[in-house]
């Protein structure tokens, strides 16, 4: 593999570059077991315990949008990492990047949002850090979060044990959450009330662990629905085949996305999980999700096949088929 | 009918609706085919319809003697080499603000150079959404030139023409525009004039025809001979725009019908089309791998020339070579597909594109590339 020449935007844009960037320059360096399964989150083992544990950094123009703010989407973001890895978080971490001249009663209610945010995840922000920058070295606001998490004992999520035959559960309408931040930076003037979905999963992913037979579970983040299957089928070699019918998009989410030429399938979002199950366990995992108020337009998608060139296959809405790949650069506003 | 559901109802994509047209479909394409020598070749002027299609999946249903070309719609493919190179110039300019759709960012000139490569170099380069919003950039930055790169055909026109005469009526003396327009009448023209041409039918752009109407295609039925049907951008519409093209085969009929007329009327858009010919002028455009061609394209009228771009910064024209081994050329006038290239998917990616038809996310070669068509 060549060696990296020069960052560009597209290696932040959790597509197919973040990938080979990781590759390229992080894992040459890190290699390590723990690293390796490249999940939202590490098994670290201790005498007697499993802990999870994962850092996140978040960059978002504006600060505040419909629905989130950066300090929610940090929060919930690594709790959500912890959460799919059958974590129950511990503690959390937050450290800040300001910019010289940021308003302040703006960083009081990132700050409270943060801490709304914890509280509905039942975690507490124990240590945190703050580095203060010149006028123009930053972007108003940078925030890392890191958390750890205990994993149950016997419990054990990874997208390589997914089996043939298992079902994909989607938690909810994909794309609020890109489209919203879109809206909100651009002022698109978009009407229809989107707004993120960022919240913490980790009550709807402890409600779905009830049920056994989860195998994985996968946050579904920047690079979209799509880049967390091509993820999966890369772990566990199998192919993963959506019915595009079935996938939740809202009428407004949808309509913003085929007005800018964006696809929901590669669209972030801060408040969506991907369950993958054994096809027994899937009406309880369903039921059980749509119980929660994060699960609530919970659906089943997908399945995953044993073939020989493994792949993401999209089933289209009328009868067709195609591929879907990694997200390829970044997703542009197209002309017409 | 809510108005969202008029263009994206789920009506539109709905599967049974869908196996009723392909069961159509395959009805009638072998009686087509048998009068047009075997296969019949039926051309997508527009983009969007190359994305819609292989976005849909939908080419794996087409019965045999049936094939989809795509046609020169893609804005930014059809945009010529040296127009590219003026897009360039202009990024250089000191104090210049570039303002453009982002689908030009990556679109390589003749040296090799891309605007994103340009904005590492320092350029000031700005993805705007409209070009109103580049009017008020250029209104809250008097002391700085802000460019808009206007590109595409009929759709995007009336709307940067609006821009246009809402930064003349404001005073605005630091905004300017290129005037990189085609217009798709005489690019079907084009098409048909080539002997070796094999269409056997047009599917025409839903938006294009939103604003100009039908009447101008109406030279391709009757003087050419060729089925044209206004086709909307859903599946269901696709399938049935190809239906209603076998139809008019099989009929031996050669009309300029609607297929969607929830959006499309038939005299078009007038307030549109009076902003247009308020704005620009017809003149000769220069076309990727066709040349520059009489009466294919928009410039800006004299009552408009002082925003001109590339008057304004005195950006001569030079022709400028295809990029080596590209055959987006050949790609864009019907004559090849994407795999037909020998950079296809190897050298041309959509992460490192050679020619515009990968980079732009409306070209064939994208669409191909990522739909696996």
């Amino acid at each position: 593999m060549a060696v990296l020449d020069k960052v560009v935007l597209a290696h932040g844009s959790g597509g197919r570059l973040s990938r080979e960037l990781v590759e390229q320059v992080f894992l040459k360096s890190f290699s390590n077991p723990a690293l390796a399964p490249l999940e939202d989150a590490a098994e670290v083992k201790i005498p007697g315990a499993t802990l999870a544990f994962t850092t996140d950094s978040y960059v978002v123009t504006p600060v505040e949008f419909p629905g989130a703010d950066i300090g929610r989407v940090a929060v919930c973001g690594t709790v959500n990492d912890l959460a799919v890895k059958g974590a129950r978080p511990l503690a959390l971490s937050a450290g800040f990047i300001l910019e010289e001249g940021f308003s302040g009663a703006l960083l009081a209610r990132i700050a409270a949002s943060m801490r709304r945010a914890a509280d509905e995840a039942g975690v507490k922000i124990v240590t945190g850090d703050t580095k203060v920058v010149e006028r123009g070295k930053a972007d108003g606001v940078f925030i890392n979060t890191s958390g750890v998490g205990l994993i149950p004992k016997g419990r054990s999520l990874s997208s390589a044990r997914v089996k043939h035959g298992d079902v994909i559960i989607v938690s909810g309408g994909l794309a609020d959450h890109g489209v919203a931040v879109m809206n909100a930076r651009d002022r698109l003037g978009l009407q229809g009330g989107i707004k993120s979905d960022a919240a913490p999963l980790n009550g709807l992913a402890e409600a779905v662990l009830r049920v056994r037979g989860v195998r994985a579970m996968r946050d579904i983040t920047r690079g979209g629905l799509a880049t967390v299957l091509n993820e999966v089928s890369g772990a566990c070699r199998l192919t993963a085949e959506i019915e595009e019918n079935s996938v939740p998009v809202s009428p407004a989410t949808r309509n913003a996305c085929a007005l800018l030429g964006l696809d929901p399938m590669y669209v972030a979002n801060e408040g969506k999980i991907a369950v993958f199950v054994a096809a027994a366990a899937a009406p309880a995992a369903l039921k059980a999700m749509r119980a929660h108020r994060y699960g609530r337009g919970a659906a089943i998608v997908g399945r995953m096949l044993k073939e020989k060139k493994p792949q993401v296959r999209l089933m289209t809405s009328i009868g067709g088929s195609r591929i879907m790949l990694m997200l390829e650069g970044e997703q542009l506003p197209r002309i017409c | 009918m809510k108005n969202s559901d008029r263009f994206s109802s789920p009506l539109w994509r709905d599967r049974a609706l869908g196996a009723a047209a392909v069961a159509e479909m395959e009805k009638l394409a072998p009686r087509a085919a048998a009068l047009t020598g075997g296969r019949v070749n039926f051309m997508e002027v527009c983009g969007t319809h190359t994305m819609a299609i292989a976005a849909s999946g939908m080419r794996k249903l087409f019965p045999a003697e049936l094939k989809m070309l795509s046609g020169p719609g893609c804005p930014v493919c059809v945009t010529s080499q040296g127009d590219i190179d003026r897009v360039l110039a202009l990024a250089e300019m000191p104090g210049v603000i570039i303002t453009t759709f982002g689908d030009m960012l990556k679109v390589k000139g003749s040296k090799g150079l891309d605007l994103h490569a340009m904005r590492e170099k320092g350029a000031d380069i700005r993805v705007v959404y409209s070009p109103l919003d580049a009017v008020e950039l250029a209104a809250a930055e008097p002391a700085r030139q802000v460019v808009f790169i206007g590109v595409g055909f009929e759709t995007t026109a009336p709307v940067i023409a609006g821009a246009v005469a809402r930064a003349k009526a404001a005073g605005l003396k630091n905004f300017s525009s290129t005037a990189f327009f085609k217009l798709v009448p005489p690019a079907l023209e084009l098409l048909l004039s080539d002997p070796e041409n094999r269409i056997h039918g047009f599917m025409l752009p839903g938006h294009v025809s939103a604003i100009i109407g039908l009447e101008p295609y109406r030279f391709v039925a009757e003087k050419h001979k060729v089925p044209c049907v206004v086709t909307g951008f859903e599946p269901l519409d696709i399938l049935t725009g190809i239906n209603m093209l076998l139809r008019q085969i099989v009929a031996g009929k050669a009309l300029v019908e609607d297929e969607y007329f929830r959006v499309v009327r038939k005299a078009g858009n007038p307030a549109a089309q009076r902003l247009m010919a308020e704005v620009f002028t017809v003149s000769a455009a220069s076309w990727r791998a066709i040349g520059t061609v009489p009466a294919t394209g928009l410039e800006f009228s004299a009552a408009y020339a002082a925003f001109d771009a590339v008057r304004r910064f005195k950006i001569p024209y030079r022709d400028a070579p295809e990029p080596k081994g590209c055959l987006c050329g050949g790609i864009l006038l019907g004559k090849a597909l994407p795999p037909d290239c020998k950079l296809f998917g190897k050298v041309c990616t959509p992460s490192n594109a050679v020619g515009p038809c990968m980079v732009s996310s409306e070209g064939a070669c994208a669409a191909w590339f990522k739909y696996g068509a």
